[in-house]
């Protein structure tokens, strides 16, 4: 079949060769394939955020990529943040800490985008930090501690680079 | 979704080649076609992949002009520092659209052609009557809920509104769209895009087997003094209610107009530059009433349906706004 692909990605450092029909997002590849299922399907048309991921660093929208798109190039998801002996990154910590979630569904993604976020350096304030999070939707309304949250880590990480 | 060939093309001569074939589209960030794919509005056979081309994502600033290639990431181009600085009116259009993740899938050739976010137009299951879609077929939104369609530039056969944002400010500040086929050619970005007319399906100047390959926007000093103000529903991640794209010069004395940009977003079949404005502006005094009494022309020619009239008061206090904003007066 031509619309069958060998699809060779690199998920959070490890190397995956995938048989895919052509139309498999990223967001499939990764959940139904690498059974990575932390990522998450929310809308899946790319207006809530729960799918997001980074490709070669930058926070993308996994339901809207291809998964042939993105080979070649660096995947990380959810599982790939906290390091090899369980310990968790500081943004995860801190969502935990300051209780940034209800229902949890949203939740990787916010922590993906919120990884992404602090890198770019758009952290500067609340304001700051609500505009370049406003891709990530959550239907518990938990804004006001994942902004706690992200305002904590970001603080953190930057003190842990001085 | 309609299963379809997936190929790369390593360079643009292949992908020129690859995309003459019949259904066939080009793929870059995917953040609309992916996403229409899904919707049942575009069903292509083919997709070729000008993602990773290289040479195509250069972005430029020159004391003449600022090029952007085709492949450059709103993002990018967003957060880059001498678009900041020299044209401030491209990094806010850019920053304020989309989400922060979006932005850094989408290409600056692919937000041009982004597609109408008409609810009937994404709805083919529920709404078969939509001459974009299926010309001839009719229009749902005419006698639908229009709160977020066009109040200028619409026809009897479409009313869809042009939802970008970078478009508007190209549009502004005469950049030319680089385009490259058989030939390489440049066209304004205003006439870039087409109005509906009886042909809604048509929306801009592209044809088959063409690439836009680049942007290219001539620095004049309004340039600098441009701001692009959006005004929506919620504070961000939404598509404009009204919006305008603005830059102003003044003559020596500081007060007195010597040339003003102006167009507007969300409130157009097209983006739309509001030139009745700018003449109206040229040579007058930079106070709060005389941008008033002109940005009223904004909406010249403008006609409401059942549930957008609002778009026709709104869009004139926006323009008034971002030329208070840029000129210091609010």
């Amino acid at each position: 079949m031509a619309d069958r692909n060998r699809v060779q990605l690199t998920i959070n450092g490890e190397h995956r060769a995938l048989e895919l029909d052509s139309r498999t997002t990223l967001l499939d590849a990764i959940r139904e394939h690498a059974s990575l299922t932390g990522t998450k399907k929310g809308c899946d048309q790319g207006q809530c955020g729960a799918c997001t991921v980074h490709v070669d660093g930058e926070r993308v929208l996994s339901c809207l990529t291809l998964a042939a798109q993105v080979e070649g190039r660096n995947v990380t998801t959810i599982e790939g943040l906290a390091q090899a002996d369980g310990t968790l990154h500081a943004v995860q910590a801190a969502f935990v800490e300051f209780d940034a979630f209800q229902c949890g569904y949203c939740t990787p993604g916010q922590i993906m985008s919120a990884v992404a976020c602090i890198r770019e350096g758009h952290t500067g304030s609340d304001d700051a930090i609500r505009e370049y999070m406003s891709g990530n939707i959550c239907r518990c309304g938990a804004y006001p501690h994942i902004v706690t949250a992200v305002r904590t880590a970001a603080a953190r990480l930057q003190e842990g680079k001085a | 979704m309609r299963a379809f060939d997936y190929v790369r093309a390593s360079d643009i001569s292949t992908a020129l080649q690859e995309v003459g074939l019949p259904e066939t589209r080009f793929l870059a960030g995917g953040t609309t076609l992916l996403d229409l794919m899904k919707c049942g509005v575009e069903r292509p056979a083919r997709l070729v992949d000008i993602s990773h081309l290289q040479g195509l994502n250069d972005i430029t600033v020159s004391a003449q002009q600022i090029h952007i290639g085709a492949s450059a990431k709103m993002s990018h181009v967003a957060a880059h520092t001498q678009i900041q600085s020299q044209a401030p009116v491209l990094s806010e259009a850019l920053w304020r659209a989309a989400s922060a993740q979006l932005r850094n899938m989408a290409s600056i050739g692919g937000n041009l052609l982004q597609r109408t976010r008409c609810t009937y137009f994404r709805d083919p299951a529920a709404y078969p009557e939509c001459n974009k879609r299926n010309p001839g077929s009719g229009c749902a939104a005419l006698n639908g809920i229009n709160r977020n369609h066009a109040v200028l530039g619409g026809s009897d056969a479409c009313i869809a509104v042009y939802p970008g944002d970078l478009a508007v400010a190209l549009v502004a500040f005469d950049a030319n769209v680089l385009i490259r086929g058989a030939t390489d050619r440049q066209v304004t970005a205003d006439d870039f895009y087409r109005l509906p007319g009886i042909r809604p399906d048509i929306e801009h100047d592209l044809s088959t087997g063409e690439m836009i390959v680049g942007v290219e926007v001539p620095v004049v000093p309004a340039l600098k003094r441009s701001h692009y103000l959006k005004v929506r529903d919620r504070a961000s991640y939404e598509f404009a209610a009204a919006s305008a794209a603005v830059g102003v010069e003044f003559e020596d004395d500081g007060h007195t107009i010597k040339d003003v940009r102006i167009a507007l977003g969300g409130v157009g079949t097209k983006p739309w530059r509001a030139r009745e404005v700018e003449h109206a502006l040229i040579g007058k005094p930079f106070t709060e009433k005389v941008l008033r009494d002109a940005a009223r022309h904004a909406v010249d020619g403008a006609q409401a349906r059942e549930h957008n009239g609002f778009k026709i008061v709104l869009a004139p206090r926006v323009v008034a706004r971002a030329l208070m904003t840029v000129g210091g007066l609010a």
